[in-house]
């Protein structure tokens, strides 16, 4: 038996393994056994009415997709009143996830969290297609700092804050969050791109510029996961290209505490099941008897050959 | 059924190994053996499968999302979404008729017989067939047309007159003739001899209107006739779904990348192809 189990602060999961927000809803009881997953994470909600971007919203691109939805909400009372007793059909914790284009927008919002009845708030920081020129808090360290400090001081529920791979340095990014009182990063959300349809001279999406994710953006991130771990105390959710068991136990080998996985649902609709179940028999071909264990366990020296490589140098 | 991992797929996806489920999951993943896989005419194949049971409790207007292999060096990385043409309960097969139009298509035009097809569904809202309902009308063109075929099998089933109004290119174009003629009666509609415009289309409804054959309305593949039969219901208060297509990515409701444009009440709002369509009422639909 392996101990599938982590703890990110004081909430503990069942298994490292969660949707990411904007991949996850109920719907998916169509396919699968929601109640294994570690958590459920709901999608971005915003305080009030969002129609969303433009169609097209999502185009295929080599290694992923590219996609800018536009964050659509029904607004945060409706979250409560409907979304919310949705998912407590289900029994994994429910992590809420808030965005908002002002600094006092978010503090709103995060009172009327408070109050609600989701075991952890995720503050989307990072939406990189809410503005459509694909500003953000989390490009800037300080920016980050003053709406993560202004939440911690409305809210008693563990706070995490989901970090941008299109920042310049998102080592300070992180610290500026750990600093003003987060209690985990979720590293990242979407990188910035664009994509052009060839036949029409015109960009694929709406919105021109869209979110990279999927596979192809999956070593960018496990090396922001990597720094951010060495930089911070708090735990670290990796997000970013997860479609396999070995994308996991990369990401916890870097310092990734849990994961959250996206475009995997898309493409094989149950397989965050299949990973959790993979994820379990990997520690035990492996002889890992925690999970946890794989945090932060990359053997930080050279690969092999490169050491047999220097033991015997040319010439 | 295969009970394998999904080799196609770029991870092992098997059946959770959980225990007892504590709800109902209606739609999986699976793999299903082709059967046959052969062109209709230039541009159109039809594929048939063997369907899990799953798969096989799909009803007209549903659709599957299609794990396509890819027809070139790249990988494809979304699924396609293909609304199922034939539903075969006694032989166990689910049969699509599609255009080879892009590469998500032309990457399933490569399927052989024996070949396996990765499938998730049955997926989204079908059609609505009410029982005091004596006569339809179903009006498709191109690749719409192969939606509206279990509609009118089941109408058919159900002793309820079909009349199908295909409109196509020429005659290569007119695809199951066959299926519908069993279903009802068919009125083939061309660009070639001009019969497919809409004032010639809108006669024809007229036409049934005045016969008392025109109880609902469905339509499938072409905006301006989805227009047309849209007014037409409306002036002559007859109820009407129109099933449509967007490009998804999810396909199953949580990413909302399928939306399209509805409005009632004179309200605009916008709703999800996949699970809140793909069949819509026709009065609240704007359009495409």
């Amino acid at each position: 038996m392996v101990d599938m189990s982590v703890k990110i602060g004081s909430v503990t999961l069942k298994n490292p393994i969660m949707p990411g927000s904007g991949c996850f809803s109920t719907d998916l009881a169509q396919v699968m056994d929601i109640n294994r997953l570690g958590a459920m994470v709901a999608k971005t909600v915003s305080r009030d009415y969002r129609a969303g971007n433009p169609p097209p919203r999502a185009a295929e691109v080599e290694g992923g997709m590219i996609n800018s939805i536009g964050l659509p909400t029904k607004g945060i009372e409706y979250f409560f009143e409907h979304q919310v007793p949705d998912y407590r059909r289900f029994t994994p914790p429910l992590v809420g996830s808030i965005s908002a284009t002002t600094i006092e927008d978010f503090e709103a919002m995060a009172r009327d969290v408070a109050k609600g009845d989701i075991d952890v708030l995720e503050v989307n920081i990072s939406c990189p297609t809410r503005d459509p020129k694909g500003g953000n808090f989390a490009l800037h360290a300080e920016h980050t700092y003053d709406v993560v400090k202004l939440i911690r001081a409305t809210t008693e529920k563990p706070v995490w804050v989901k970090l941008s791979p299109n920042a310049g340095d998102i080592v300070t990014v992180a610290q500026a969050a750990e600093r003003a009182g987060a209690n985990a990063l979720v590293v990242s959300n979407t990188i910035l791109g664009l994509k052009i349809n060839t036949d029409t001279l015109r960009p694929a999406i709406g919105n021109k510029f869209g979110g990279l994710s999927g596979p192809g953006i999956k070593p960018v991130i496990v090396r922001m996961v990597y720094q951010c771990a060495r930089a911070v105390k708090i735990p670290i959710i990796g997000c970013g290209g997860i479609v396999k068991v070995e994308d996991v136990v990369e990401y916890m080998l870097a310092g990734a505490t849990a994961v959250m996985i996206g475009y995997l649902t898309f493409r094989n609709p149950s397989g965050m099941i299949a990973i959790i179940d993979g994820l379990e028999q990997w520690c035990v071909k492996r002889g890992f008897k925690r999970v946890a264990d794989l945090t932060g366990a990359m053997i930080d020296e050279a690969p092999m050959e490169t050491f047999a490589a220097a033991a015997m140098p040319i010439g | 059924m295969a009970t394998e991992p999904f080799t196609s797929a770029p991870v092992m996806v098997g059946r959770s190994a959980a225990a007892p489920e504590p709800r109902p999951i209606p739609a999986e993943e699976s793999l299903c053996p082709v059967i046959s896989h052969s062109w209709v005419n230039a541009e159109y194949r039809h594929l048939v499968v063997e369907a899990s049971p799953k798969a096989l409790a799909v009803t007209p207007g549903q659709f599957f999302n299609l794990l396509c292999p890819s027809p070139d060096v790249g990988e494809l990385f979304f699924r396609r979404p293909q609304s199922v043409y034939r539903i075969d309960r006694p032989k166990g097969r689910v049969e699509f008729l599609y255009k080879c139009v892009g590469r998500g298509t032309r990457g399933l035009a490569t399927l052989k017989a024996g070949d396996d097809l990765n499938m998730v569904g049955p997926l989204g809202v079908g059609f609505h067939l009410d029982p005091t309902w004596r006569h339809i009308v179903v009006l498709g063109r191109g690749v719409g047309i192969a939606t509206l075929g279990p509609i009118s099998q089941l109408a058919k089933d159900n002793g309820v007159g079909v009349t199908a109004i295909l409109s196509a290119r020429d005659a290569d174009f007119v695809m199951a003739g066959a299926l519908f003629a069993e279903a009802g009666e068919v009125v083939s509609v061309l660009d070639t001899d001009g019969t497919s415009a809409v004032d010639n289309v809108e006669k024809i409804l007229d036409g049934l209107i005045a016969q008392k054959r025109a109880d609902a309305f469905f339509t499938c593949g072409s905006n301006r006739l989805f227009q047309l039969m849209k007014r037409v219901g409306r002036a002559n208060t007859i109820p009407g779904q129109v099933a449509m297509e967007q490009v998804m990515a999810c396909g199953l409701g949580p990413c909302y990348v399928c939306v399209r444009t509805f409005e009632v009440d004179g309200k605009k709002e916008l709703r999800r192809v996949c699970i809140e369509g793909p069949v819509f009422d026709m009065q609240e639909a704007v359009g495409w």
